[in-house]
């Protein structure tokens, strides 16, 4: 066993863990934080993506052990004080989903994009948007609420 | 997945003694290959050696006129890196089209090319750019690194510590990219460096390799019509789901017309 301790959403964690426990169990089964998803669990449907240290990563393919001393930010940590973030309510705002498995690793791996280009064309969005697969909406709604996002978070 | 001793040293001397404890222990460097491969019990290694906390395997710096780059820089850091936009574009440009963006955060240049995928970007560029690569023991030579599938000139436990790559007069790289995983069906990186023209190409046999014929008729007139006609036989290239060795060994030539092509 194997005591790992990271900040998740802004508190402080310790636990002992496996070290086989996956970054996306640990969240979900040692924290029940089910905000984030395991769609595929072979790091190519994005449903699992989390912040750590500021990045999007995949968290079914990282170990819990491998995120020692970061910072993580999970969907769970995007809202403040109960508003939702405007990356979230564009989602809801332009239908950006269906079913809403893919959501939350769409809304977070779209928060990466705008850190690294805050004015992305629709052709930028579709191509960072290659790890994060949707299998309701074709995608045309996600592109719309994240240029609107984006617009927002500009002005 | 089975489980496993976790280890995470802080030197690269840690590091080849917590990996040399075990025959059966292995290097983690991203684990974009290691983790998905462990969880279809495909690799059940007995410990796991975490390169992630040695602060001086990362970054690019420059070294005689050469970019020697850190074994553990991710693949978006090299994309995104000013002195390899600078000095060496096409590589960035590899590595900016490495998987997708979660993949380019934690994979590793180090990790890619120890694990030497025959559909990997970053062999075409080790290859075609005569890069050396310097372990742990000895410099590598580019040339006699890349051994077959998932096999490379790496001794049992020697650890990858950074890769040097020569600055180029010109260079590009062209990859039709498999539609749905970005890994290269093929892949052709084209060079005038240090005095030669290297075609080097990934995606389309078992191992990285280079095509003397096209590196001659570039020598010749670096142009992309001195390439027509220079046809690469099919007989042991990739064959599978993506792409017959047919279909493959036709887009060699294909991509390397492209890449000469966007150099002018």
């Amino acid at each position: 066993m194997l005591t790992v301790s990271m900040t998740v959403n802004g508190k402080e964690v310790t636990k002992t863990v496996d070290p086989r426990t996956l970054l996306v169990t640990f969240l979900r089964e040692h924290l029940n934080l089910t905000g984030t998803h395991v769609g595929c669990d072979t790091s190519q449907c994005g449903a699992c993506v989390v912040h750590v240290n500021g990045q999007s990563a995949k968290a079914c393919t990282m170990l819990a052990a491998q995120v020692e001393g970061a910072d993580v930010t999970t969907i769970e940590g995007v809202a403040k004080n109960g508003d939702l973030h405007p990356m979230q309510a564009a989602f809801k705002e332009h239908h950006g989903l269906q079913c809403g498995y893919c959501t939350p690793g769409m809304v977070m791996s779209a928060l990466d994009l705008l850190k690294h280009n805050p004015d992305p064309s629709d052709e930028e969005v579709r191509h960072w948007l290659e790890g994060n697969i949707c299998r309701c909406t074709g995608y045309q709604n996600i592109v719309k609420a994240i240029q609107s996002a984006a617009q927002e978070m500009r002005s | 997945m089975y489980n496993f001793d976790y280890h995470r040293p802080n030197s690269v001397d840690d590091a080849v003694r917590a990996r040399g404890g075990s025959e059966d222990a292995t290097f983690l460097a991203g684990g974009m290959t290691l983790l998905p491969t462990m969880k279809q019990r495909l690799a059940s290694p007995s410990d796991i050696v975490d390169l992630s906390a040695i602060q001086d395997m990362t970054g690019v710096c420059e070294d005689d006129g050469r970019l020697a780059i850190g074994a553990m820089t991710t693949h978006a850091s090299v994309a995104s890196d000013p002195l390899v936009n600078q000095k060496i574009p096409a590589l960035a440009k590899l590595a900016g089209g490495i998987g997708d963006p979660q993949v380019r955060n934690r994979g590793t240049l180090g990790g890619s090319i120890a694990n030497a995928d025959p559909s990997a970007d970053y062999p075409a560029a080790v290859l075609g750019l005569g890069a050396t690569v310097k372990t742990n023991k000895r410099e590598i030579s580019g040339d006699d690194f890349f051994v077959d599938m998932f096999e490379t000139a790496l001794e049992e436990g020697e650890l990858i510590l950074s890769v040097n790559f020569p600055v180029p007069d010109k260079a590009a790289y062209a990859k039709f990219p498999n539609p749905a995983s970005r890994y290269a069906m093929v892949g052709v990186f084209v060079a005038q460096v240090g005095g030669e023209t290297r075609v080097a190409v990934t995606g389309a046999a078992p191992s990285a390799f280079r095509v003397s014929e096209m590196e001659a008729a570039l020598s010749n007139s670096f142009s992309a019509d001195a390439l027509r006609g220079i046809n690469i036989p099919a007989d042991g290239m990739n064959s599978d789901l993506h792409g017959s060795a047919e279909y493959r060994a036709h887009l060699v030539n294909v991509m390397a017309r492209r890449a000469v092509e966007s150099l002018s």
